[in-house]
């Protein structure tokens, strides 16, 4: 019975919204716009969210980073030709954050030598980047061992000349050839691969707001990837001094350490501990050659940008499908007067003005619902075209579906119950009589 | 037993401040069977009577009892119900719903009170077999002449079985040649013992009819009995 009832009247429904096939088109043009915008701006929304998560999945949400940054110029030693110019973190601080602060669970000092090139045998040269650091990297970064291990504590205090290269670069490296046990050469100096880890997602700093934190600075930007030795080995090998020529001058740089990331036990203690940090590094350094990135800060950052966006887009979406319904009203109220005398007739034979209610609203809710599909369809394309041209990571969730199929739905019902309850109150005497 | 009571039945429009009475204290009473015919000039009352009669609208004052029941002062729903269960209408231009094809048509009184799909659209065949339709069931008002659209509308409404069949000027539209077969029509129903109540101008359509009533004013001002 119910069924009949349901099947009638969407039967009714869809022969007079086909009887006007333009006009319902036209009408559902709204919250066709509408729920495109609502199913774009979750999908980008969530998309942001979940490269976030990822970030932070890389960043670890409980760390801080703290980076080596050049201080500005000082005219000061313009009179020296060769003045070394000294700054950046220093082995001195790690120690000194590891002594002194407490509820930190793990300091690591990191060395980043860039522009290095490694080879294996004769095989061609590899661009790559000298990572130096201490075992316990892993404990902060989510290392992914694929081969052997990882860097020890022995590795450390006998400065062994070994090495953990990542998947990339072994890859690029050996090509064929099993990288274990096989001796690197770098600068001339030979390291023996200990372990092959897997190459950390954003490893080459090209998620948009993670860069700054893991940019390879190498001009060429064509870096392979990390070949991770122990600190102690990168400090004897590797020169702390880098040539930079600026403004015709050459000057001589001097970095111990390019970055110390801090971690500790709870997500609540990151941010007290940056401003304790900041104040017991600055104590340490006269110029401020260094910044302390707290990735938590970055999600917050990209909360807001995702922030933005959802209003620009909700905003969109709130006023199409405003302006859809009251479309829609408009069609339905002329809809109803054009059929007076059909409602006059169906009064006549017994219908209830329920009845006629539920007619006229369920036209309008096909009407909406159809829109909202057409909405669905279009709206699921729009996040492969931001994908593809605007490089933004988008993702459609079943929910987002059914949120806007639920959304068009509340749309049909809004505006449709005035001309429905218009159409039901109307006096079956006058109705009949209408031409 | 009286199919149709009546008594002090009154009807006033309001217009502005300007108090308008259209029937004044009719009684009539309709036996189960009768074939009547209600003539008059325009502006007598005519409509009103069959409006009230019809339930579509309600007394400003007196009784009507439709079979048992006291349908004077039911709200719009239980009307509504009446008109679906124990009413039929004929209208003077079909009232044909262009949408939906004849079968459509007539089971929409029996959608309303919720018959099951399978038994009125058996039932809706049956009507338009029943009166000269047998082949057109598919076919949509546009497609059919007046006369076919006429059989239509009175195979609605007999769809509910009603207790009276109102025909408002059912020839109005209507060539002789149609309006005589929708007249012979109604003359069959009356043989199987419907009660017609038929609103006309014409003298020779009242004719068919067993009573003729003729309004003047909102009042009864002579009534005839036709020898069958």
């Amino acid at each position: 019975m119910l069924l009949f009832r349901l099947k009638n009247t969407v039967k009714l429904g869809v022969k007079s919204l086909w009887m006007h096939r333009l006009r319902s088109t036209l009408t559902m043009l709204g919250i066709i716009f509408g729920v495109c915008s609502v199913i774009a701006m979750l999908a980008i929304g969530e998309g942001a969210s979940q490269e976030a998560q990822e970030v932070i999945a890389q960043l670890g949400s409980t760390n801080l980073i703290i980076e080596t940054v050049k201080p500005p110029e000082k005219q000061t030693d313009t009179g020296k030709v060769e003045a070394v110019h000294k700054y950046g973190l220093t082995y001195a601080d790690a120690e000194s954050i590891h002594n002194t602060i407490p509820d930190i669970q793990v300091v690591v000092p990191i060395r980043e030598i860039d522009q290095q090139e490694a080879r294996y045998l004769n095989h061609p040269k590899v661009a790559i980047r000298i990572v130096g650091t201490i075992p316990w990297y892993t404990e902060i970064s989510p290392v992914q061992l694929i081969r052997g291990r990882f860097l020890s504590s022995i590795d450390l205090h006998h400065q062994q000349s070994v090495c953990v290269v990542d998947e990339e670069v072994a890859r690029k490296l050996f090509t064929f050839d099993d990288p274990m046990d096989k001796d690197v050469r770098i600068q001339g100096n030979y390291y023996r691969v200990v372990g092959v880890v897997g190459a950390p997602a954003l490893a080459h700093g090209q998620s948009g707001f993670g860069n700054d934190t893991a940019a390879p600075t190498n001009p060429s930007g064509a870096v392979a990837g990390n070949i991770y030795v122990p600190l102690t080995t990168a400090k004897v090998r590797f020169s702390e001094l880098a040539a930079s020529f600026s403004g015709g001058s050459q000057s001589i740089e001097r970095v111990e350490l390019q970055k110390i990331i801090v971690k500790v036990d709870l997500a609540e203690q990151v941010l007290p501990m940056r401003d304790i940090l900041d104040a017991s590094l600055a104590r340490l350094h006269d110029k401020s050659d260094f910044r302390i990135v707290v990735p938590l800060e970055l999600l917050r950052q990209a909360a807001r940008t995702r922030r933005i966006f959802s209003i620009v887009l909700g905003s969109i979406a709130a006023i199409s499908l405003l302006v859809g319904g009251i479309g829609i009203m408009n069609i339905m109220l002329a809809t109803v007067s054009e059929r007076t005398r059909e409602i006059g007739i169906r009064r006549a034979l017994g219908a209830r003005k329920r009845d006629i209610i539920v007619q006229f609203l369920s036209e309008t809710l096909l009407l909406t619902l159809t829109g909202g599909i057409l909405g669905i369809i279009l709206g699921s394309l729009i996040p492969f075209l931001v994908t593809y041209f605007g490089r933004m990571p988008t993702v459609i969730t079943a929910s987002s579906l059914v949120l806007a199929f639920g959304i068009s739905a509340l749309v049909g019902i809004t505006f449709g119950l005035y001309p429905a309850y218009r159409a039901a109150n109307m006096d079956p005497i006058e109705s009949l009589r209408h031409e | 037993m009286a199919v149709v009571n009546i008594e002090k039945l009154c009807k006033t429009y309001k217009i502005g401040s300007v108090q308008l009475p259209a029937l004044r204290e009719v009684d009539l009473e309709i036996e189960q069977g009768q074939y009547i015919a209600v003539m008059g000039p325009s502006g007598s009352g005519k409509s009103t009577l069959l409006n009230l009669l019809g339930c579509l609208d309600r007394p400003t004052s007196g009784r009507y009892w439709l079979g048992e029941k006291d349908v004077s002062e039911l709200d719009d729903d239980e009307l509504s119900l009446i008109r679906g269960k124990r009413i039929g209408f004929v209208f003077q231009s079909y009232n044909l719903i262009g949408q939906l094809n004849v079968i459509e048509n007539i089971e929409l009184p029996m959608y309303y009170q919720g018959f099951s799909e399978e038994k009125s659209a058996e039932h809706a065949r049956e009507l338009a077999t029943l009166v000269g339709l047998g082949d057109r069931f598919k076919h949509r008002p546009f497609e059919l002449s007046g006369g076919e659209q006429q059989r239509v509308a009175i195979a609605r409404a007999l769809a509910n079985d009603p207790l009276i069949i109102l025909a408002d000027e059912p020839t109005g539209n209507l060539d002789s040649e149609s309006g005589g077969e929708i007249l012979a029509i109604l003359d069959r129903l009356h043989q199987q013992g419907k009660t017609l109540i038929i609103v006309t101008h014409d003298e020779s359509i009242a004719a068919h009819a067993e009573r003729i009533i003729h309004l003047l004013d909102g009042q009864i001002k002579r009534e005839v009995h036709n020898k069958a």
